[in-house]
């Protein structure tokens, strides 16, 4: 009855070509928008800014990179960490090796650097593919740490190995509150999100569509792969570099390549699978349902034991949310291979008949 | 079907409320002193989080049995973080709302992360024999204590120790020693103190990284059967160390000549390699395996005997339990300090701070709470966060460990100018003016 | 020379072990085409399961029979395997017929985080020793032939002899017996298969039990060295880059693959390393699989995939 395009009449071809063709959506993602940019900062406390919006937000955009690559070019990847690694090393080296420089340079230059190493660890996907690939990008996974780890420039020749940044700003506005974090994270996700939004609706995501339904026939109606998987491996590694910069400045503060390691690339990874490959909602899906579970887990199974008098020790707590959590992404693929996002274009079907389903 | 898409719609909307759950309950001024417990049971590294872990919760018990912190009860909450660092934020960030008194994350990678993070909540950060190195100078790092022993202190000792069993420093030169090292900033904190000490001595370093977690050497310890060095220094976690020992009996390696940090020098490092480890010696934090001490055996008569006992009861006095259990005290003292000055109350994050750097353990305080032979005095100030740095030797005999060195006391005549310098560039880095002496005296 | 020698056999052996490994990855894939994750949850759930009930079993029997305790523990690992295995058939791979490689390689790694969390909810999570009896003294051979003599770890011999008997066996077992002609079967075409009167489902639970038999033996051998802990499960991951070395659908590849890998990253570190600051070898082994690939995509002895439009 709400949610109803009826009597919405395309009379041009821009129209018909916006994004969202159908008002009730537009009026809803302005609406989320809205809410996220005025109501979450009202509402929300500093735990949660910090340690759930903050990386949620990071991490959708990373898993956003990583489905433009997977689940729009087909090639799947388990290296996505170590594209996060090099875009926060090398939003590091930018910042402190240029006198001034300012931090949204910074950090999509960082993302730049990210691109460039992604096309690099892109070519094998030229030949490779399928499972082969996926663990071919394993190589740029444990490259990368072993880099950041041994060559001491990357991380300005420090005794440790660990870098750290702070005192961020943007034109003399001081990112510091989680409240500020917040919003400078708000805002690099929403733009990144419509530029990844129109990407896919562009030449070049139809190219990358068409490589991923299948790649000879592809080749056979004019489209390059070298091309076409070059440059989603680039604008993929550039999402999930800026993504990594943010985590490291942002986030974390102070970071090691281990907060890079190949357990964030499985976890990228079934961001995307979980959420919905090929969807761009579906990103953020997959990053809520990543990132909230296990602390959902860990806060409630306390409880719920307390509930039926049951004391389970810390140690219980985490396997329990091994089993669960694992059994959850079971029962997921099981029930919705297709994603969350999927879920939510059913649920859409549905509210487009309601109240009267025939 | 019905019922799969009525579990489905069933765990999206428990995802969905979690938001709400999660989120921790607003603080009522609380009455009692808040203890957030980091630890890790699970992972690669469990086996020897787990006892510090054990000894960390058991001491918080005892203190509550012998009537709390001069009664004012301690309460305590432990998070999982599986050594992996953004869940040890998750875990600080959940549980610092709850009115933290002190971190202690037992994780060299959190503990960098809870520098960036401390000073802006004012919560210290208790990092006892771990963590940065050259936040010793508590002028630049104000919220950080590195207590009983920072990793340049291990690597200090560990050349002295290796010095006297040569027969003097000077015969150190020309001679070969090889560190190998967990590939990570733990394993790496040492090397700059070692070189340091290279310098002054001629004596040659082999630098030998072993990647995360440490289940794959023998490229390393080839190297070490080819090279032959005189001295093998082995600072590991976890399965690392065991690996390393055994590596060592399969490529003959004598484990005499081996010398592990406070850090691979615990029962679960030696426990299945047995006698294969027999001979090998690591430096310890002060205590080794304490199952005599006072404070272990009130442990069993006070919390242990009422089946309040965190761990297994034979784990009490274990190297790691002891190590936990010390942790624990340092806060709690720190505690009992600032009630000194602030009254007898619950004290917040920046009032332990003050107790912190006005510690002083004597022998007489020690040998009340049953720390006699455990330790030695403890006394900071408010530029020397580290208190103090004696260190002994214990080797494993196959069965257990003993003590057989006497005790040595890094040198800060090397050490100071190091931690100051290091910590000056931190400084400039950060943009922060290091805390003069009459700040020093709020 | 000597060294060179010594370093060149590690190298081997340490590729048999992770040919181990390996070939759990190997029969999976051929008969199912899942690419299992879950290998290394594997074998840490097989190793904690043996050295869990060799105590207890050896508690049981007064602690005087090592030996004893061991079989029946190896036997009881075994049940507890072929409980896994079903339960893995059943529950996951039964409802996921027909999805993406991507799909099924996520479901493989949540019951890699279902077997890691029930693993040590049963067993426990601390280090635990099997004991079979390895010898852990190096022997030193060749002395006249080379200054110091060649260094052979006898522990690793015999883990290198062990994974080539398995080999020899699980190859008689492929060739030569029903089971193993149904499993080849299945592997070539599942349709087809099905189509003659083989049950599907009833060779996965087979598959699965056979790669959890490897793994358990690659967990005795790997916990026998290591301990038995939550490490183990990292194996796996020394052990893709010999996967796709060798082709994910082949037996021999896993070995020939392992070796090469072996060899080639223990010879990378001990030469290369010292230039480069060491710590090089796993992303050596697997920068070595991604140039093997690049000339022959299917690995070594994989299956050539060709397309049609």
């Amino acid at each position: 009855m709400i949610y109803r395009e009826n009597g919405q009449f395309k009379t041009t071809y821009a129209a018909d070509q916006q994004i969202f063709t159908i008002a009730q959506d537009k009026v809803f993602v302005l609406g989320v928008i809205a809410f996220a940019f005025i109501g979450i900062p009202l509402l929300a406390d500093e735990y949660m800014f910090r340690a759930i919006l903050i990386p949620f937000l990071i991490l959708s955009l990373a898993a956003l990179g990583v489905n433009l690559l997977v689940g729009y070019c087909g090639q799947i990847t388990l290296g996505a960490g170590a594209f996060m690694a090099i875009g926060a090393y090398a939003a590091y080296n930018f910042m402190i090796r240029i006198d001034g420089m300012p931090l949204i340079f910074g950090l999509l230059l960082g993302g730049l650097a990210s691109a460039g190493m992604g096309i690099l660890f892109g070519i094998p996907s030229l030949r490779v593919r399928g499972l082969y690939l996926a663990v071919a990008t394993l190589a740029a996974q444990f490259f990368c740490d072993w880099a950041f780890l041994r060559l001491g420039w990357f991380t300005n020749y420090s005794s440790s190995g660990s870098v750290s940044i702070s005192n961020l700003s943007v034109f003399g506005w001081g990112i510091d509150s989680p409240l500020e974090k917040y919003l400078f994270c708000l805002c690099f996700i929403v733009v990144f999100a419509f530029v990844a939004k129109n990407l896919t609706r562009a030449s070049i995501g139809r190219q990358w569509m068409a490589i991923r339904d299948m790649d000879v026939a592809a080749e056979v109606i004019g489209i390059r792969p070298m091309w076409a998987k070059l440059s989603a491996f680039a604008v993929s590694s550039f999402f999930v570099g800026v993504a990594g910069a943010l985590w490291g400045f942002v986030h974390l503060g102070s970071w090691e390549p281990a907060a890079f390691s190949v357990d964030r690339s499985f976890q990228l990874l079934f961001m995307v699978i979980i959420g919905g490959m090929g969807s761009i909602l579906g990103s953020f899906f997959g990053a809520a349902f990543i990132v909230v579970l296990p602390i959902f887990l860990n806060q409630v199974l306390p409880a719920l034991g307390h509930l039926f008098g049951i004391e389970i020790s810390t140690a219980g707590i985490s396997h329990a949310e091994l089993i669960i959590f694992g059994s959850l992404i079971v029962f997921f693929l099981i029930v919705e291979p297709h994603g969350l996002a999927r879920l939510w274009s059913i649920a859409k079907e549905k509210l487009r008949l309601w109240p009267f389903p025939h | 079907m019905k019922f799969r898409s009525l579990a489905l719609a069933a765990a999206i909307a428990s995802v969905g409320l979690s938001a709400a759950v999660v989120s921790p309950a607003a603080y009522a001024q609380a009455k009692e002193q808040y203890f957030p417990v980091i630890v890790y049971r699970t992972g690669a590294y469990a086996a020897n989080g787990a006892p510090w872990a054990n000894g960390y919760v058991d001491y918080l018990k005892l203190v509550n049995a012998k009537g709390g912190i001069n009664g004012v009860k301690v309460s305590f909450e432990e998070c999982e973080t599986g050594y992996a660092t953004d869940r040890g934020v998750e875990c600080y960030e959940r549980l610092k709302g709850k009115g933290a008194t002190v971190f202690q994350p037992l994780s060299t990678g959190i503990t960098f992360a809870l520098t960036e993070k401390a000073p802006i909540d004012k919560i210290p950060v208790i990092t006892a024999g771990y963590g940065r190195s050259e936040s010793q100078n508590g002028a630049v790092f104000t919220w950080n204590f590195p207590l009983l022993g920072t990793y340049w202190v291990g690597a200090d000792v560990a050349i002295q120790h290796i010095a006297k069993q040569a027969g003097g420093l000077d015969k150190l030169k020309g001679k070969k020693i090889a560190l190998v090292y967990h590939d990570s900033p733990y394993g790496k904190e040492p090397i700059p103190a070692l070189q340091e000490r290279a310098k002054m001595h001629g004596f040659d370093l082999q630098l030998l990284p072993v990647a995360h977690p440490g289940v794959e050497q023998k490229a390393t310890w080839l190297q070490i059967r080819r090279d032959r060095p005189d001295n093998v220094l082995l600072w590991g976690w976890g399965v690392m160390n065991s690996t390393a020992l055994k590596e060592a009996q399969a490529t003959g390696y004598p484990r005499e000549k081996m010398l592990g940090i406070w850090w691979a020098g615990a029962e679960p490092d030696v426990k299945d390699v047995g006698a294969g480890a027999k001979g090998y010696s690591a430096l310890t934090l002060q205590h080794g395996a304490e199952p005599n001490s006072k404070v272990v055996k009130d442990m069993l008569a006070m919390v242990h005997a009422k089946g309040q006992g965190t761990g297994p009861k034979d784990e009490v006095g274990s190297v790691l339990y002891m190590r936990g259990l010390i942790s624990a005290m340092l806060g709690v003292e720190g505690v009992r300090k600032a009630q000194e000055r602030y009254g007898k109350k619950v004290m917040t994050g920046e009032q332990v701070r003050w107790g912190l750097e006005n510690l002083n353990l004597d022998q007489k305080m020690l040998d009340d709470m049953g720390f006699a032979g455990v330790m030695r005095p403890v006394q900071t100030s408010c530029t020397d966060h580290l208190g103090s740095s004696w260190v002994r030797v214990h080797t494993w005999d196959g069965a257990k460990w003993n003590f057989t060195s006497d005790w040595y006391q890094a040198d800060q005549k090397v050490l100071r100018p190091m931690a100051m310098l290091a910590s000056g560039k931190y400084a400039e880095e950060k943009k922060i003016t290091p805390r003069t002496p009459e700040q020093c005296k709020q | 020379m000597g060294f060179f020698v010594e370093t060149l056999i590690g190298g081997l052996m340490a590729g048999m072990l992770y040919s181990l490994v390996a070939l759990g990855f190997v029969l999976i894939f051929k008969a199912s085409g899942v690419f299992n994750f879950a290998q290394g949850a594997m074998v840490l759930f097989a190793a904690l399961a043996m050295a869990r009930f060799s105590e207890w079993a050896n508690i049981a029997l007064g602690g005087d029979n090592l030996f004893l305790a061991n079989v029946i523990a190896f036997f009881a690992a075994g049940v507890v395997m072929f409980i896994a295995a079903w339960a893995i058939e059943r529950l996951v791979l039964r409802n996921l017929v027909n999805q993406e490689g991507a799909t099924l390689l996520m479901a493989t790694l949540g019951i890699a985080y279902v077997l890691e969390g029930i693993g040590q909810t049963i067993f426990g999570s601390e280090v635990y020793p099997i004991n079979v009896g390895m010898p852990k003294d190096p022997v030193i051979m060749f002395e006249s032939l080379f200054e110091g003599g060649i260094m052979i770890n006898k522990e690793d011999f015999i883990a290198a002899l062990i994974a080539a008997i398995l080999v020899a066996v699980l190859t008689i077992f492929f060739q030569k017996t029903p089971v193993g002609r149904a499993l080849r079967a299945v592997a070539d075409d599942h349709q087809a298969a099905q189509s003659i009167g083989i049950p599907l489902n009833r060779t996965w639970v087979i598959v699965w039990f056979v790669a959890g038999l490897v793994a358990l033996v690659a967990g005795i051998i790997w916990g026998s060295k290591l301990g038995v802990q939550f490490s183990l499960a990292t194996v796996a991951m020394r052990a893709l880059p010999v996967v796709i070395l060798g082709g994910l659908t082949s037996v021999p590849g896993a070995i020939v693959g392992g070796l090469i890998i072996g060899v080639g990253e223990k010879l990378s570190e001990v030469y290369l390393g010292p230039y480069v600051g060491g710590g090089i070898e796993i992303w050596f082994a697997y920068m070595l699989a991604l140039v093997f690939l690049l000339f022959r995509p299917q690995g070594l002895f994989g299956e050539k995939i060709i397309d049609r439009v």
